[in-house]
């Protein structure tokens, strides 16, 4: 059941919040021993919320978007008292003082906290097969040989698996929501950078770092988008701006819209299914109005993914810095000096990708290399910037496959080199590093896979996306 | 820029980081980054000589407060996740 419908049944006192959660808990609980999708089940906290919410929905003081839907978040976002670890083992135990303002703001429209879904560690991929050490890897709940899609794995894929009114907040930095969106044939909204506060999310890339909704639908995307976004005093690159419309968008017809179809992103390079399902989809747009015409990104097509991975290393290696053994997390035996303490904790206990990117990026921003590498990939992300903007002036929205491929198996993505794998990250990387809002909706499967359309608007201007994914999910079979 | 990517680098990169890399580390991860920044070295072709840096994605405005003293952490809440703690302190390895 949609969440609309769900609150509606809710407060009309039909379903039991309790009952639901009791529900959904035991399905993850369940299917987390084959699939992986969870690296904490919030079993007390979102039992007590349930029957809070019952209480007050009896005394019909109860109200919210949200009201008993059942939410999980990326391990990277904290819930206070429960394990946040960002999927890595260097903050194995750590339970937040705090909620992060998604999850504050989430859990006063009524949402229940049912648990922090596996990522790669700090967000580090595009698989989520990089998580940290003795970490479990997701599974897709449509192959589990295949890949969930990072790095929001989990999120991706316990939203299509479940049977319950769920949803999930993701947190993209270079692609993380779209990808696993698209992977697991659900939807995933990355807003623009700053709509949504991120106060209490572990940072990646501060510079590119968005929590954003994933779920079953586009409106129960829209409605969790509602309840989360907007200014937070406590996070100062927020956005004062108001908010769009974002549910009312759901339906609203897309007649007139004006979309660029980025022509780099097909043809060649991507598979021919996903291809064709992406440009069928497209022409049922355009029997439902919508207008096109084929467009080029040929800078961000040949530059975005050196650009990303410069500046995310770069502010991944320094975001990374304060994880020492001390204060929080992980802790070991106090002895030898410092930097001897330091680094052996960090040595055992991040994983082999974390490790990797720390490397790249301080040596991206050391001394002799700084401005070579990371304040040149910081002035050409000016020029990726401009070329979207300059669309912009003419389209409403700029359409691709979000993958060039379905989710792959594991076998395969054990063959790639690191370098691959980071190349596989083309379509969604350029929207990241300019900080424009994405949305992945399923376009249809191929050999029984899910495949993803992306479409990217400019700055604030999440609202068509919800115009142009509910009409996809109307149009697609 | 053309950077000889070395053992020696590599090895002063982790240290750096306060990463101590073993012997299989340092053997695998070599070539990779070798072939990761000659990959990314295709951002050399273009003039950036009048281009500002994009710090942020979006214009952003300094955001300033009062200078008061708000609600926060007690010193016990803050000290209640660690093992490592002396007389109300975080307690760290030695300096020296």
């Amino acid at each position: 059941m949609g969440l609309k419908k769900f609150v509606q049944e809710v407060k009309n006192g039909n379903i039991s919040v309790e009952e639901h959660t009791n529900k959904i808990i035991s399905e993850a609980e369940k299917t987390n021993k084959q699939f992986n999708h969870f690296n904490a089940i919030s079993k007390e906290l979102a039992l007590s919320q349930a029957k809070e919410l019952d209480k007050k929905i009896k005394k019909n003081e109860a109200d919210g978007k949200l009201l008993g839907v059942a939410l999980s978040l990326k391990d990277a976002i904290c819930v206070k008292g429960v394990e946040t670890r960002g999927g890595s083992k260097i903050l194995s135990s750590y339970r937040p003082l705090y909620d992060a303002t998604v999850t504050e703001r989430s859990v006063q429209e009524g949402a229940v906290v049912i648990g922090k879904t596996a990522q790669d560690e700090f967000g580090f991929g595009s698989f989520a097969v990089n998580v940290g050490v003795d970490m479990k890897i997701p599974k897709n709940p449509h192959d589990d040989e295949r890949a969930c899609g990072g790095s929001s794995g989990g999120s991706g894929g316990f939203s299509a698996l479940t049977d319950n009114t769920h949803v999930s907040l993701g947190e993209s930095t270079g692609g993380s929501i779209a990808t696993p969106a698209s992977f697991c044939g659900v939807a995933g909204l990355c807003p623009t950078y700053g709509r949504v506060s991120r106060y209490g999310l572990l940072d990646y890339a501060c510079s590119l770092d968005k929590i954003g909704p994933m779920g079953k639908t586009v409106e129960d995307v829209a409605l969790l988008l509602e309840a989360i976004s907007g200014l937070d005093k406590r996070e100062s690159t927020t956005l004062p701006n108001p908010l769009g419309e974002y549910s009312k968008s759901v339906g609203k017809g897309v007649k007139g819209l004006k979309i660029g179809i980025i022509k780099e992103f097909f043809g060649e390079g991507t598979d021919k299914n996903v291809d064709k399902l992406v440009q069928n989809a497209i022409i049922e747009l355009e029997k439902e109005g919508v207008k096109t015409k084929e467009i080029s990104l040929p800078a961000n097509d040949k530059y975005a993914i050196p650009v990303y991975y410069l500046i995310s290393t770069a502010e991944a290696s320094t975001n990374l810095a304060k994880y020492c053994g001390m204060r929080y997390g992980i802790e070991d035996k106090l002895e030898g000096t410092f930097d001897e303490y330091f680094t052996k904790v960090r040595s055992k206990n991040f994983g082999e990708e974390a490790k990797r990117r720390i490397i790249l990026g301080t040596f991206a921003r050391m001394s002799g290399f700084r401005d070579a590498y990371y304040l040149r990939a910081m002035k050409i992300r000016t020029l990726l910037i401009n070329e979207y903007k300059k669309l912009f002036k003419e389209f409403d929205a700029l359409v691709s496959p979000t993958m060039p491929f379905i989710a792959p198996k594991f076998k395969e993505i054990d063959k790639l080199t690191p370098l691959q794998h980071y190349m596989s990250d083309l379509m969604v990387c350029p929207p990241n590093v300019a900080g424009m809002p994405h949305i992945s909706v399923n376009a249809g499967s191929s050999r029984g896979m899910p495949v993803g359309i992306l479409f990217t608007a400019d700055h604030l201007q999440e609202s068509k996306l919800i115009q142009l994914g509910s009409a996809v999910e109307k149009v697609v079979k | 820029m053309k950077v000889k990517v070395d053992k020696e680098l590599l090895l002063r990169v982790a240290k750096n980081a306060r990463l101590e890399l073993t012997d299989k580390e340092i053997k695998k991860f070599l070539p990779e980054l070798k072939e990761i920044l000659e990959s990314f070295s295709k951002l050399d072709e273009i003039d950036v000589s009048t281009e500002k840096p994009s710090f942020q994605p979006i214009e952003l405005k300094n955001v300033m407060r009062e200078d008061k003293v708000e609600e926060c952490l007690s010193q016990e809440e803050a000290l209640s996740l660690t093992q490592h703690k002396k007389d109300g302190y975080f307690k760290g390895p030695k300096v020296l």
